[in-house]
């Protein structure tokens, strides 16, 4: 479909809905925002939320309308997306209002536009990573790829990768570098990448106080960034140092922002807020390996469908001898490492 | 109510008598000396700050703390977990009071509640500006928001919080109004929250330490003993700051607390003083006589690692701290002396507040995962939304005194008309 026309369609019917009751009432372009908004069916979710929030939300509306240009529109998609559900808690309708609200106000607030898919899990798919120690040589190029591949904070150079040099002798992260500026390989070192194992028995979920973290079914550990209240409960119980947190408004230079975005993936988060590697599912459920296994130019990084028995991450668990890091805490990582 | 029906006439009555309990309480807490006004202003004051702090983290974000991702809770998470035990410590004065029926304890109890509510709302305070998204908090309203109970510890902490401040509001409130009315509080009535309470002051200090003991990731907290020792230190150092508490009621109102009062709470301070050391005694052989990887973090707070040490002069202060006072609460003498006792007290209460506060949470993160170790320094913003936030447990904590202590001498009487 044409996403200009789609982006036309779905746009308008969600300032009479405003993602809350789905039930697909007819809409009048000649009805203002607040007219709509009151006359909407409420649920008991969306009533009480926009009671307990309605202060808040109201006092932006009120500055909207004093403002010199009388900006309602942008104030209603954000009073929308203020009340907005849990990703989880979505019909599908839903999920696509959601989302072309947000391209629309990211449009409204910035320059250019940005294209967000909220794309499904699929049947018979489990996605699980292999890391070939032998290979790497410590050339960074993985975690370059994912920082502007996953629109990570520029700012605090935030990464969700992180590679680290260890002496040889002793399969020992203490005392690693992870921040080097030297050439690579250096002599007595190898290299081993950590980031998000997507664990199948994640403590970083469980811990969650609101559910703004989870498991899908694919594997992937995601986080709903428009849910997360920033309690980082999930940062102290992960044992794999995979989650970060924004500790200020996250800053991509508009020219180096990756627009093909996923609601889970790598749209763009806000302060106070956790995310993390989601295996690029902006472009793993497409059908596509993440940016860290096409950047790596040794090839040390597998990635693929453990449901599949043709596939490369099958074919090294088969055929390689592999281990895991942290076993002993139960959280069976979907991420091995092998040696050639 | 009392098993009778109210008439029309009465519910009037009951309603004036409320108008009349607010206008008596309002002036109540507005009139008083030059010094309490100084009190409340510097409070005020010190709140004002915190305001300021916290409208900076605002706007900045939470990077204006000293936090980062490798320590990711520090200075706010460390108080709210040393408060919750002051909360909870409530109910050392609760259950002789009510359910042992000890005379000793009926002038100290209110106070130990008042003190409880002020605990609890400067925890929930410290939690609200520990998160990036104080905006979104509605998430965390069952039914409205999505409540991961009873998975999260942190959803159960919600509960039991929230439920204890409920149970320490409307228990005193509804004797204080019995009181107000010349009337005698019907145990019928209060006794069933009074159990309840017991039962779950114990309950809101288990929870939050399995907050952290239920952590494999984090193996300095991941102990099945930190629940009993958070109740241990607990038990002293919330009964130690009532009897700090009790002596300068004593010294400035005509409200009656014996002697004999503060020495019974003393003993109760002594004990869990002990207990809490030998559970320490215990978790420091444990760490140190045979260490593997997991003492890294002990290793880090006791002597510092690779260089880096910023804790180690704090938690010996504390150690000491600990160790001088409860030796001193030990021996009799010095523990029935009242001026040694407040001392002893008040160093306890320090020791207590290093020990499980900042000593506790932040080596929980240091070294980090893979062996990093980062270190953590709370920032002026953080200081001074701390400093403002005890401002504000101690403000509301002196209004439920100057409310309740006029009641409860009879100076303070519903009149009819």
């Amino acid at each position: 479909m044409d996403r200009k026309n789609k982006k036309e369609e779905t746009l308008f019917p969600i300032l009479g809905n405003g993602g809350g009751c789905g039930c697909g009432d007819e809409f009048e372009v000649n009805k203002s925002g607040y007219e709509l908004f009151f006359e909407r069916k409420l649920d008991r979710r969306s009533a009480l939320g926009s009671i307990a929030g309605g202060l808040m939300a109201g006092l932006g509306l009120l500055n909207a309308a004093c403002s010199p240009f009388g900006d309602t529109e942008k104030a209603e998609l954000q009073w929308d997306d203020y009340f907005k559900k849990n990703f989880r808690l979505m019909s599908d309708r839903e999920k696509e209002e959601t989302v072309s609200r947000l391209e629309r106000l990211y449009e409204r607030n910035n320059r250019g536009s940005v294209n967000i898919a909220a794309t499904d899990s699929q049947e018979g798919v489990l996605y699980g990573y292999a890391f070939n120690i032998s290979k790497c040589k410590g050339y960074m190029d993985c975690v370059n790829a994912c920082v502007s591949e996953n629109n990570q904070d520029r700012k605090s150079g935030m990464k969700y990768i992180q590679i680290h040099e260890l002496e040889n002798g002793r399969l020992n992260f203490h005392g690693a570098e992870t921040d080097f500026y030297h050439e690579v390989p250096a002599a007595g070192h190898f290299y081993v990448g950590t980031q998000c194992f997507q664990c199948e028995n994640p403590p970083c979920v469980d811990v969650c106080p609101v559910k703004a973290t989870w498991k899908e079914k694919d594997g992937i550990v995601v986080v709903d960034y428009d849910w997360c209240i920033g309690c980082r409960y999930c940062e102290a119980a992960c044992p794999y140092h995979a989650r970060r947190f924004n500790w200020s408004e996250p800053v991509v230079p508009e020219e180096e922002l990756n627009r093909n975005q996923h609601y889970l993936g790598n749209r763009p988060r806000k302060k106070g807020v956790v995310e993390k590697c989601t295996f690029c599912i902006q472009r793993s459920r497409e059908g596509r390996n993440p940016a860290c296994v096409e950047a790596c130019p040794t090839g040390a990084r597998i990635f693929g469908n453990l449901l599949d028995p043709e596939s490369p991450i099958r074919w090294v668990l088969a055929n390689k001898k592999v281990f895991r890091l942290k076993e002993d805490l139960g959280t069976e990582p979907k991420f091995w490492y092998f040696m050639d | 109510m009392d098993g009778k029906t109210y008439t029309a006439d009465e519910n009037s009555k009951s309603i004036s008598a409320f108008g009349s309990f607010v206008k008596d309480a309002f002036n109540s807490v507005t009139s008083g000396g030059s010094r309490y006004h100084i009190w409340m202003g510097s409070l005020t004051f010190l709140m004002l700050v915190a305001a300021f702090a916290y409208s900076v983290q605002l706007r900045e974000g939470l990077s204006v703390t000293g936090m980062s991702d490798h320590v990711s809770w520090g200075l706010y998470i460390s108080n709210f977990t040393f408060l919750v035990g002051v909360a909870a410590a409530a109910v050392m004065l609760v259950l002789p009071a009510y359910v042992l029926k000890d005379v000793d304890f009926k002038g100290a109890v209110l106070i130990g509640e008042g003190l409880a509510v002020a605990a609890l709302v400067m925890c929930l305070s410290f939690v609200v500006v520990d998160l990036g998204g104080p905006a979104r908090m509605w998430h965390l309203i069952p039914f409205i928001g999505l409540f991961n109970w009873p998975q999260s510890m942190l959803a159960w902490d919600v509960i039991v919080l929230n439920g204890y401040l409920v149970i320490n509001i409307t228990i005193p409130a509804y004797i204080l109004w019995k009181h107000y009315k010349g009337e005698r509080p019907n145990p019928k009535i209060y006794l069933p929250g009074v159990f309840l309470s017991v039962f779950w002051a114990v309950g809101i200090h288990m929870v939050t330490a399995f907050l952290y003991a239920g952590l494999p990731s984090r193996p300095f907290w991941n102990s099945s003993l930190l629940g009993p020792r958070f109740l241990a230190s607990a038990f002293a150092a919330g009964p130690a700051l009532i009897i700090l508490i009790l002596g300068i009621i004593r010294r400035h109102t005509e409200y009656d607390i014996k002697t004999e009062t503060l020495n019974k709470i003393a003993l109760i301070v002594t004990v869990a003083a002990q207990i809490n050391l030998i559970m320490l005694g215990s978790e420091i052989f444990k760490e140190f006589y045979a260490p593997t990887e997991h003492s890294a973090s002990a290793i880090y707070l006791f002597f510092g690692l690779e260089g880096q040490n910023s804790l180690v002069p704090w938690i010996w202060t504390g150690i000491l701290l600990n160790v001088f006072a409860t030796a001193a609460l030990t021996l009799h003498r010095y523990r029935k002396d009242i001026r040694l006792l407040n001392w002893a007290c008040a160093l306890l209460f320090l020791g207590i507040w290093i020990e499980k506060g900042m000593g506790l949470i932040v080596p929980g993160f240091i070294p980090g995962q893979w062996g990093e170790i980062v270190e953590y320094f709370p920032s002026w913003v953080e200081i001074a939304v701390t400093v403002g936030v005890w401002a504000f447990g101690a403000f509301v904590f002196t209004i439920l005194v100057k409310v309740a202590v006029p009641i409860e001498l009879g100076k303070v009487r519903f009149t009819k008309d």
